[in-house]
């Protein structure tokens, strides 16, 4: 008998179990479930939620991998073991063994606890409500550890997926029904509650905290910082790295979100499979193109000088603003969320259009916290549900519009 | 008058299994069945009994609602069963057939000089009535309204459907008569669609309106052709009625006779032969399915109708009262090792998440009734409208279905629908949603509450 049988034998016979939930969540990991149709379509295509995420993570894979080595170079570039590369994509100094040990240690436990915490939490909702274990939390579990600093610690990013699951999703209903994403409720939950450990200049590269705290213990050590371009031009300074080095990722940020030229190659791959929203994508960026050429007006035109708090980050060329800070990461994986998004074709042009100007609005008036598309996205979830009442609104008026010419 | 309709949203999924274009004498069924759930939301009130003899043609049961709408038997015999289920709800009557068929005669009726009252009371009469159907609803069209314009869909675009086109060849004498008869109902048109680059028999109808479709299906689909032509608005009825009823109808007007003869396709991936079969309304399957098509008790699914709509049979069942197509393929109740993620070469699907349907879009699947996966909330959005040509919105109007939000099922236009409409988004949905029977609840709703 092999394990099929036996997996399929286990299932009928647990059939009335309350735990069984948890049971099928992986064994249908393992195998495409019996199940056949009954009532309307007899035949069904063959993509189900499983491909569709896992369609995502592996779009977010180059993201972690790059990530990982990104950790390492910028550890071992601060204290002087590796030479800061310059332009080229497959430099040696980059891809480099001891680069990536220092971040694969350091991010894989990130993903063990995002994916432990949430699958636990989902998996207990499950069997507390009865129903199957949905796949949502596949791809937030891996875009949390995308999305904050390398060095967060552990149990503050358990204490966040608890409440980013339980009260950004599960009291809504679960997966589906819910009005923020999930991965951005708990990395705001992060920002607000612990904000020393989300924003400065001490938290973006690996050890950074820690060679800190030996300091002020009296140790006779270099300091370690990195600062991210956005907080470096927010305190009006130099970006500090060259635009090559911004779109391949070579420069300080959270673990997933510094290489623009990855994210592009896995925006594109979902847009190919059909999967994420050229629509929002697409007008995300051209919302932060028009308000980035806006602010340059600004500056051009004189009204601000250099002695103001926002010229750095207003003056900053506009189509850098796509390739700094998580703008791109946010735009290709978590804008397109189809739960919180915008659900109307119409309606997503006006809320990837208003996620992109929004974005680069924050970032140059809120200089305490100058990565702004975070709070952009979570501000147009809120309001998707009114775009897209709007835009089938208008369907609806078409429709009374065709009755009126009827009967009159 | 030739006015195109070209959709450009949908899907056409090509299965393997088409019909070859001969068909044949089926043997002759000794059973016939009418089942009442045939006819959504008629409530059957019974005439004959358990023993009756009756003629083809002779009403069996009546619509307790509607007590004109007369229910009449395919063939002459003797009513050997009535099977009922919780409640005593008629689930079926089993005709047993005569060697020899005797036909009551109405008598030929001169559609030409014949009012319009005239043709309604001799449709009723005659149990012709139950062919044509209404939208609003989706139910058997209600006598006393006079419907805005009537459509007819000559065209079949669903997957391994009855190519319309050889089915209704030489039958175009019965076409006209029924097409005339019917004309007379309405004060609107009669809206004849056909393939663009077809040779339908309908073509050559006088006194309608014919239209030429092109694209993928759902274009062949009523609904579509209708919201396409001249959607229907709160307050209108449309009557829509099938080519291959039209045959019937109208050799009862010429002959005097309801002749429930039609001309079936046996089809799908599991059928050794696929072909067309000469039998009638109501024959057992058992009659077509074995004959060059499968083995006894082989594991696949049988379908009176199509894969997308159709109803499953056992093997000892029968056609329905509506199709023209019979359709087999395979049980998919097996585990697939891995079957989430492993690139899919053998299914088909939109979009191209490692699926790779879309490298080959001619190619023909044999496609098996497993669900791909299981039921989830709505997640995904934008993959229903690519294959959705109607102006509405179809997430938005399930969910006010599910919700039962009646003002928005009716302002989202849920009068202009019915579950076939649905079919391809049911198909494309990740999240095997029950998009038709969310529908046909929905439907089912607002008849009762708003009428």
């Amino acid at each position: 008998m092999g394990l099929k049988e036996k997996l399929h034998n286990f299932k009928v016979k647990n059939k009335d179990k309350k735990w069984l939930p948890a049971f099928s969540a992986i064994h249908t990991f393992l195998y495409l479930p019996n199940e056949t149709t009954h009532n309307g379509t007899h035949i069904k295509a063959a993509d189900d939620l499983k491909r569709t995420m896992n369609t995502v993570i592996m779009a977010m894979i180059p993201c972690l991998i790059f990530g990982m080595f990104n950790a390492g170079y910028q550890h071992n570039l601060q204290v002087g073991e590796a030479q800061a590369v310059a332009g080229s994509f497959f430099s040696s100094e980059f891809w480099t063994m001891a680069n990536f040990m220092i971040g694969f240690w350091k991010i894989l436990p990130l993903v063990i606890v995002s994916y432990g915490v949430g699958l636990g939490i989902e998996f207990i909702f499950a069997i507390i409500k009865g129903h199957e274990v949905e796949e949502g939390y596949l791809v937030t579990g891996m875009l949390v550890p995308l999305i904050v600093p390398v060095d967060i610690p552990l149990w503050m990013l358990a204490v966040a997926v608890v409440f980013g699951v339980v009260i950004g999703k599960e009291v809504f209903g679960g997966t589906g029904m819910n009005i923020l994403n999930p991965a951005l409720t708990i990395r705001a939950f992060l920002f607000f509650a612990y904000p020393t450990w989300m924003s400065g200049d001490k938290v973006w590269v690996e050890g950074a905290v820690e060679r800190t705290n030996e300091i002020l213990a009296g140790a006779n050590l270099d300091a370690i910082s990195g600062e991210t371009i956005l907080g470096s031009l927010a305190q009006g300074k130099e970006a500090g790295y060259g635009v090559m080095d911004m779109f391949l990722g070579f420069i300080p940020g959270s673990v997933g979100e510094t290489s623009t030229l990855l994210i592009l190659l896995g925006g594109l791959f979902l847009i190919f499979a059909k999967i994420g929203s050229w629509r929002i994508m697409l007008s995300s960026a051209l919302g932060a193109i028009v308000m980035g050429l806006i602010f340059n007006q600004v500056v051009d035109s004189g009204w601000i000088t250099e002695s103001s708090k926002f010229y750095g980050l207003m003056s900053t060329t506009w189509w850098h603003h796509l390739l700094i800070g998580g703008f791109a990461f946010g735009t290709v994986f978590m804008a397109t969320d189809p739960v919180t998004a915008s659900q109307t074709n119409k309606g997503k042009w006006i809320y990837g259009f208003l996620i992109g100007f929004i974005s680069i609005l924050i970032r140059v008036f809120n200089p305490a916290y100058p990565e702004g598309v975070m709070l952009a996205i979570l501000l147009m979830n809120v309001f998707a549900p009114t775009i897209d009442h709007y835009v089938v609104q208008g369907n609806v008026k078409q429709r009374m519009k065709r009755l009126k010419a009827k009967t009159a | 008058m030739s006015n195109d309709i070209r959709i450009k949203k949908g899907l056409d999924i090509k299965l393997k299994g088409e019909a070859e274009k001969t068909s044949e004498k089926a043997i002759v069924s000794n059973f016939y069945t009418l089942r009442p759930e045939d006819f959504h939301g008629v409530i059957p009130k019974l005439i004959s009994k358990v023993g009756t003899k009756i003629k083809a043609g002779e009403t069996v049961f009546f619509d307790k609602s509607n007590e004109a709408v007369k229910f009449v038997s395919p063939v002459s015999g003797e009513v050997l069963e009535i099977s009922r289920g919780e409640k005593r709800k008629i689930l079926a009557i089993k005709i047993q057939a005569d060697k020899e068929q005797a036909y009551l005669d109405h008598g030929k009726f001169d559609v030409d000089t014949a009012n319009s009252e005239a043709i309604k009371s001799h449709l009723l009469a005659t149990g012709c009535w139950p062919f044509v159907k209404q939208r609003p609803y989706d139910v058997i069209a209600n006598p006393d309204k006079a419907p805005k314009a009537i459509f007819i869909s000559g065209y079949a675009s669903a997957p391994l459907a009855a190519d319309l086109d050889f089915t209704l060849q030489g039958k175009e004498a019965e076409l006209q008569a029924a097409v005339t008869a019917l004309g007379k109902l309405t004060e609107g048109k009669v809206h004849v669609s056909v393939g663009k680059n077809g040779n339908s028999p309908l073509a050559g109808l006088t006194g309608v309106s014919l239209h030429k479709v092109s694209g993928p299906h759902p274009s062949g689909n009523v609904g579509t052709q209708i919201n396409k032509i001249d959607p229907i608005n709160k307050g209108e009825i449309v009557w829509t009625v099938n080519p291959q009823d039209l045959v019937i109808i109208g050799e009862l007007l010429l002959t005097g006779k309801f002749n429930a003869e039609r001309i079936v396709a046996l089809v799908g991936s599991s059928v050794e032969k696929p072909r067309y079969f000469v039998t009638k309304i109501g024959s057992e399957v058992a009659t077509m399915i074995y004959d060059k098509g499968i083995v006894k008790d082989s594991n696949d699914r049988i379908i009176s109708g199509n894969v997308l709509s159709g109803k499953q049979v056992k093997p000892d069942g029968h056609l329905d009262y509506f199709s023209n197509v019979i359709s087999i393929i395979p049980e998919g109740d097996d585990y697939e090792f891995f079957g989430w993620n492993k690139p899919v070469f053998n299914k088909i699907s939109t979009s191209r998440a490692l699926t790779f349907s879309w490298l080959n879009p001619k190619k023909a699947y044999s496609l098996n009734t497993n669900t791909n996966g299981e039921h989830r909330a709505f997640v995904t959005t934008g993959t229903y409208e690519e294959v959705f040509p109607l102006d509405i919105y179809p997430m938005q109007i399930l969910k006010a279905c599910m919700y039962k939000d009646l003002d928005e099922m009716e302002a989202l236009g849920m009068y202009e629908v019915a579950p076939e409409d649905f079919a391809l988004t049911e198909f494309v949905c990740v999240s095997k949603q029950p998009h038709q029977k969310i529908i046909r609840e929905g439907l089912d709703l607002m008849l009762k509450e708003i009428g």
